[in-house]
């Protein structure tokens, strides 16, 4: 027990253990406590426990030992080699109470060279700011604030010099793999949406073609054709017909046709081309007429063929005028043309409510065909048009004639450009036609008037005053001369110019001169043939004729041959066909053959083709008959050995001449 | 127009002849007068040949086009008439 001096309180500590216990460290202190504390008496508080003597004097042993008095000492650990918890023999007994992260850094680590190295620059910068601001400070001092421009701009040069500097750093600064960091980052990817739609397949053809020379020629054809359209701009749109199949193969079925006819008179066809009489030869001067096509028409049945005529142009295309010579049996005609290439069916047809009584081909518009008609009426077909009508018609009141029109001429354009044609008829008028645009335009050229001795008629009736033309022809070279023969039996010889007055008149037939033609070749002659049987050659310039020729039979029609001056043949109305050549026999035919088959028959015209060796020969029965001329009647005169015949119509006109010649020195001598 | 019909029919029936056949622009037959066989078989094989025949002609000289085509066997004549768009065959028989 300690007491304390009352008096001493205050001063004097009073060392006071909790620790019950530790009587030992009062003890302890005590002693220390007695060292400084001078007359101390123990004070006893009051709580403290009271023990024995022997309580207190008994020793307690204390140790001082390094050991956590936290640490735990039981753990345990489970062992895989004895399948149980072991205790663990050593506990760490290590307790950190305190625990502060250094800032200090080992000088030879790499963490202290970096920053060393780092360290260094501002350091050097920091020096150079240093030295700057020490340098500057005297001039401060010595300017003061003056210079406080200098002083940025001295700082900004430094600052300049400082930025190189450590650039230049820099530049020593190497990277290697260990200090190089990369950086990378990872944008968002948008997420990946696969879509798709499906569409319906566009329609699909397979195409070939080829690209030849021609396909490519068509091409560039059929676009010059556009451009001319649209060029020209359309002013009439043409009337399209109905396209269908069968009237696009209307050329094509013509070819076809044709050429089914070709295999079926295959045979004509070759003789037309080939064949040559050979036993020609034997026969000293005779020929003969090889028969090849028949053309016929059946709606032309019972018409008679009164007129045929050779197209100029087309020279397989002939027209044929269907009518009646009857004057009791009058009714309807017939226009027809056939080719020689089909001679089954004509090519061009044109019914006419009169009979047709004569036709002309213009020479230059092989398109224009005039007709005269038996009522006296004259047309004008165009060919190109697909009417059944003549174009022009005349009229009665255009002056038409009275009476049946026995021939018609067409003749040159005349200086307005009309084309203009003219007819002869038995109303004794010669009349010409001009189409001028939609009309035929008539003049009287000339009126043919009764010559020779006029008889009283019984009863005082005055007798007729005009002649009934019934055929004429015009000159070939001189325009304006031409010959009208009458049914009197006359030729008259005229000018266009005279109207009222004849050049000329020959006293040719008994009966009406049917026709009278002009030699091809030759200027002055002419032919002529009537129903009285003969068949008479004139020179104009003489007034009785220079041949005359009696045929046993009323001859139709008389022609000359396109190939020779001298030779022309007669058909006759016994159903024969006669040709004549002057330069061989003057007195006889060197050819007379029967060409129909039925004896009735009466051959009623005949003309010869203008390239071809051929005849056709008409009928009173609608027939056309087409013959071939045999060598004999095509003979040219001899070659003399060496010598080159000159040809042309020179030769034609000099043979006639030396005929001519012949006939004429006897009567010059009888003269 | 009707005369176009008419021609057909005279040369149907003109002597010797067996068949006729229109045939278009494809080869396929729109006309005939022969069984409905014959006329396809004639028709293709006579397309194929007018078209040869054409290109063979035009390929010479582009200005020149094929009018006609004949072709002559023992029996008989075929004749095919090509147009731009149509083709009419023949068969005859020439010397009946």
């Amino acid at each position: 027990d300690r007491h304390l001096s009352r008096c001493d309180t205050k001063i004097n500590v009073i060392v006071h253990f909790c620790d019950r216990k530790d009587e030992d460290d009062g003890t302890e202190i005590g002693e220390g406590g007695d060292e400084w504390m001078h007359g101390k008496t123990l004070i006893k508080p009051p709580d403290q426990l009271d023990l024995t003597e022997a309580e207190l004097k008994e020793e307690f042993t204390r140790i001082l030992t390094a050991n956590n008095p936290h640490a735990p000492q039981n753990i345990v650990r489970y062992s895989f080699k004895e399948r149980s918890y072991k205790p663990i023999s050593s506990v760490d007994q290590l307790a950190v109470h305190f625990f502060l992260e250094g800032n200090l850094l080992h000088r030879d680590s790499d963490e202290a060279r970096r920053q060393k190295a780092k360290q260094g620059l501002p350091d050097e910068k920091a020096t150079v700011a240093l030295e700057c601001d020490v340098s500057f400070f005297p001039q401060l001092q010595a300017a003061g604030g003056e210079e406080a421009g200098d002083v940025e701009e001295g700082g900004g040069e430094d600052g300049a010099h400082s930025v190189d500097s450590k650039t230049g750093k820099k530049e020593q600064k190497l990277t290697n793999q260990f200090n190089f960091s990369e950086r990378a980052s990872q944008t968002l990817n948008n997420p990946l949406r696969e879509r798709g739609c499906q569409t319906e397949p566009p329609p699909r053809a397979s195409f070939s073609a080829t690209a030849n020379q021609w396909e490519i020629y068509d091409v560039y054809l059929e676009e010059m054709q556009k451009q001319e359209k649209n060029k020209e701009k359309a002013k009439a749109v043409p009337k399209k017909e109905d396209d269908k199949v069968i009237y696009v193969l209307a050329k094509v079925a013509k070819i076809i046709e044709r050429m089914v006819n070709q295999n079926t008179f295959d045979d004509i066809a070759q003789d037309f081309r080939y064949f040559e009489d050979a036993s020609d030869e034997f026969r000293e001067q005779e020929g003969t007429l090889l028969p090849l096509w028949k053309f016929q028409y059946d709606q032309a049945k019972r018409l008679s063929v009164t007129a045929l005529c050779w197209n100029q142009s087309y020279k397989d295309l002939f027209a044929v005028g269907l009518g009646s010579y009857d004057f009791t049996k009058q009714g309807r005609g017939m226009l027809v043309f056939y080719s020689l290439k089909n001679s089954t069916y004509p090519e061009y047809n044109y019914p006419t409510t009169s009979g047709i009584l004569c036709l002309d081909i213009h020479p230059d518009r092989p398109y224009l065909v005039a007709v005269g008609f038996y009522d006296g009426c004259v047309a004008v077909y165009n060919l190109k048009e697909e009417r059944p009508e003549p174009v022009y018609k005349s009229s009665s009141k255009s002056g038409k004639h009275t009476d049946p029109v026995w021939q018609v001429r067409w003749q040159k354009d005349d200086m307005d450009n009309h084309q203009n044609f003219f007819s002869v008829s038995s109303d004794g008028r010669v009349v010409s036609w001009t189409l001028v645009k939609s009309e035929l335009v008539f003049t009287d050229i000339i009126k043919l008037s009764l010559v020779g001795a006029v008889s009283e008629g019984p009863e005082g009736v005055p007798p007729p005053t005009m002649a009934c033309g019934t055929s004429f022809d015009f000159h070939k070279q001189i325009n304006y001369l031409f010959l009208v023969g009458t049914e009197e039996g006359k030729i008259h010889k005229c000018s266009k110019a005279y109207s009222s007055q004849f050049l000329e008149t020959y006293d040719a037939h008994n009966m009406a001169v049917d026709a009278v033609k002009w030699n091809q070749f030759h200027p002055k002659v002419f032919i002529s043939c009537s129903s009285d049987w003969t068949v008479k050659i004139w020179d104009h310039t003489i007034r009785t004729p220079v041949f005359i020729f009696d045929l046993n039979a009323a001859v139709g029609d008389v022609a000359w041959s396109p190939y020779s001056s001298t030779v022309f043949a007669a058909v006759t109305a016994d159903g024969k066909v006669h040709v004549f050549d002057l330069g061989i026999n003057k007195y006889e035919a060197i050819c007379q053959q029967p060409v129909v088959a039925k004896k009735k028959t009466k051959l009623t015209h005949i003309e010869f083709n203008p390239v071809y060796p051929i005849i056709i020969v008409g009928d009173d029965r609608g027939y056309v008959t087409s013959l071939k001329l045999s060598p004999n009647l095509r003979s040219k005169p001899k070659e003399k050995k060496g010598q080159e015949l000159p040809r042309g119509p020179e030769v034609e006109i000099a043979k006639m001449e030396k005929l001519l010649s012949l006939l004429r020195e006897p009567e010059n001598s009888k003269a | 127009m009707a005369e176009v019909e008419e021609t057909l029919k005279r040369i149907q029936t003109h002597k010797g002849v067996i068949g006729t056949i229109v045939v278009n622009a494809e080869g396929i037959p729109i006309r005939t007068t022969l069984d409905n066989s014959t006329t396809v078989q004639y028709a293709g094989l006579l397309h194929q040949l007018t078209m040869k025949a054409r290109s063979t002609v035009r390929d010479i000289d582009p200005q020149n086009d094929l009018t006609f085509l004949r072709i002559r066997s023992k029996k008989h004549e075929i004749m095919v008439a090509p147009d731009k768009e149509y083709m009419l065959i023949v068969i005859q028989n020439p010397s009946e």
